[in-house]
């Protein structure tokens, strides 16, 4: 069945391929996993040691309307440089702008043994409560009352108490075109200090760790806007 | 004909005398017969319906020989069947509270295992959405076997016998989490109870004693309504009015919903062999049945958020509890604990 797909796949419109780049930053700095001491919004200096998530449900927005929809999950790794650029064949047409999810929909959390981006052992994902962590942001700051001064913020849930699904839509600055030739590039920022304070400010000395449903909605709505474009060519 | 009958004799005598040096066992050997899921009349549709997971006498056996090695544990001492064992209806039996490395015990009471397809969540808590990840839970939990799927994997991948046990299985030696998971389902998934006595005077294959049929009444009456036929339960989350125990600080469901009206709210149980799963409640408080009752029919001694339903029992003579504990011996299912399908094969 799975190779009658791949195989009905190739008779579709040809078209062209399509390259998300995803680059880390805090602030207006490339992120450096534990060199370099950035500062929060509470001027507590701080450090990143892991920075990971899933994006998935990725749509392709055309200008007449109609969305390309990819079904795949990616899990994007600061300390896997190839997990950080997503290759995607789509077809001829002119694109305004992309849509994805920050996490894992409700299906996915609910299908049992998964496999590639989903399996279980890239450790983002809760046993006792099943369900994928959809973000992890560790470090460490002086400011943390945590043993070894650490900060991890691991945010998941995908039903109540804290659905922590978050939507992104981005729209490019000028419509581009794909054609059956060459390969369009879009480079995407994904900000993670914003993660620390795109709508509340997190004080490393309050919370320093977030591992289950408890505050994992304040931090979802930070990261929610953690993206931006930064070109298309 | 005749060399024809000879050949066929000679590969006999030759399969019986290399079964013999190799040790297999005909009481280990599994069939495609033994892995058909079979849906026992009466019962509802099952949750979980081996989609993407079609049982084989080969997956089914590398998942009954991972559910019997502690390898699954990080200091290979654990096994799945270290707490869920056979004898007790894949409970642990005389042990209150779950036992894990190192000595560690838990705080909760180790389920008895039976009709998993027919749960939509798993735990005391429910918080196990799938049967496919509900091992994950005991493997990676600290004070359980403490261990991560990716290092069971490695240590899978040293063991050359797995490794062709794999293959068997799944057509290429490749390990991985999913194929684990899956083959563990089969097994577990299988493991369906439906031959007690109780099932058997369903069927019209047996009778009741006036006691049975009195504390089938009863039953019916004061328990069915929480503890659902066919199945013993209704797959919810009730408090049942049992004083917190203040050293386990255990909530139960509100841990995983979030919702302070879920406190101190567990699963209602299946009932299925309970005679051999004592002792009992979430936190095996209980070490005898009679225990249960006397606290199911004492509404003055339950906390005040106790489930309605506790309050509809009412007050349980003693001779109630008497044909109630005569119903509830009649739920153990013999043909199923002395399954040759679920025996350790570590023994063979």
């Amino acid at each position: 069945m799975a190779a009658l797909w791949a195989a009905m796949s190739f008779t579709k419109p040809s078209g062209g391929k399509f390259t998300i780049t995803f680059h880390h930053y805090v602030g207006d700095k490339l992120l450096q996993l534990d060199t370099v001491i950035y500062n929060n919004a509470f001027g507590q200096p701080f450090t990143i040691t892991k920075f990971k998530y899933y994006v998935g449900n990725i749509h392709l927005k055309k200008t007449n309307g109609t969305d390309v929809v990819f079904n795949d999950y990616y899990l994007v790794d600061e300390d896997e440089s190839p997990s950080k650029k997503i290759d995607l064949d789509i077809p001829t047409g002119e694109y305004s702008g992309i849509e994805f999810i920050i996490g894992v929909d409700s299906l996915h959390n609910c299908s049992g043994a998964q496999s590639g981006a989903l399996d279980p052992v890239n450790a983002m994902f809760w046993a006792w409560n099943t369900g994928y962590i959809f973000l992890k942001l560790e470090g460490k700051s002086p400011a943390s009352k945590s043993s070894g001064n650490v900060f991890e913020y691991h945010i998941g849930g995908y039903k109540a108490p804290a659905n922590c699904i978050r939507q992104v839509s981005l729209r490019f600055a000028q419509p581009f075109t794909v054609n059956n030739a060459g390969t369009k590039e879009l480079h995407l920022k994904a900000d993670a200090a914003e993660i620390l304070k795109g709508s509340t400010a997190i004080d490393f000395s309050t919370l320093s760790s977030v591992t289950d449903f408890h505050n994992a909605a304040t931090i979802a709505n930070n990261y929610m806007g953690m993206f931006s474009v930064l070109s298309v060519n | 004909m005749k060399k024809k009958t000879v050949a066929i004799l000679s590969i006999l005598a030759v399969c019986t005398i290399l079964f013999g040096f190799t040790g297999v066992n005909k009481y280990f050997i599994i069939t495609s017969e033994d892995v058909a899921v079979k849906i026992p009349k009466g019962f509802p549709k099952p949750h979980y319906r081996f989609k993407n997971n079609k049982p084989s006498p080969e997956i089914f056996v590398l998942g009954r020989k991972l559910f019997y090695d502690p390898i699954l544990s990080k200091d290979s001492t654990i096994s799945c069947a270290s707490c869920h064992q056979r004898i007790a209806a894949f409970g642990h039996i005389d042990h209150a509270l779950s036992h894990g490395i190192n000595g560690l015990i838990g705080k909760r009471n180790v389920p008895a295992l039976q009709n998993l397809i027919w749960k939509d969540a798993f735990m005391w808590d429910g918080g196990v959405n799938h049967l496919e990840v509900q091992p994950l839970s005991p493997i990676t939990n600290p004070i359980e076997m403490n261990e991560s799927i990716a290092h069971v994997i490695e240590k899978l991948k040293h063991n050359k016998q797995y490794i062709e046990e794999f293959r068997a299985a799944f057509g290429d030696t490749s390990i991985t989490s999913e194929k684990i998971l899956k083959s563990l389902a089969q097994f577990t998934g299988l493991m369906i109870s439906a031959n007690s006595r109780y099932d058997k005077f369903m069927r019209g294959e047996d009778t009741f004693s006036m006691a049975e049929l009195n504390g089938l009444e009863i039953f019916r009456e004061k328990c069915a309504s929480c503890h659902e036929e066919p199945l013993f339960t209704d797959n919810t989350y009730r408090n049942n009015g049992l004083k917190p125990d203040t050293a386990l600080k255990d909530k139960g469901r509100s841990a995983i919903t979030g919702d302070q009206f879920d406190d101190y709210k567990f699963l209602v149980p299946s009932l299925r062999n309970i005679e051999m799963t004592y002792p009992y409640m979430h936190d095996g408080r209980f070490r005898k049945l009679k225990n249960v009752l006397d606290h199911y029919g004492s509404p003055q001694n339950f906390t005040p958020l106790a489930t309605k339903e506790m309050y509809e029992i009412g007050t349980l003579t003693e001779q109630d509890k008497k044909y109630l504990l005569t119903f509830l011996l009649t739920l153990t299912d013999k043909s199923f604990i002395y399954d040759r399908r679920f025996v350790d094969p570590f023994v063979q």
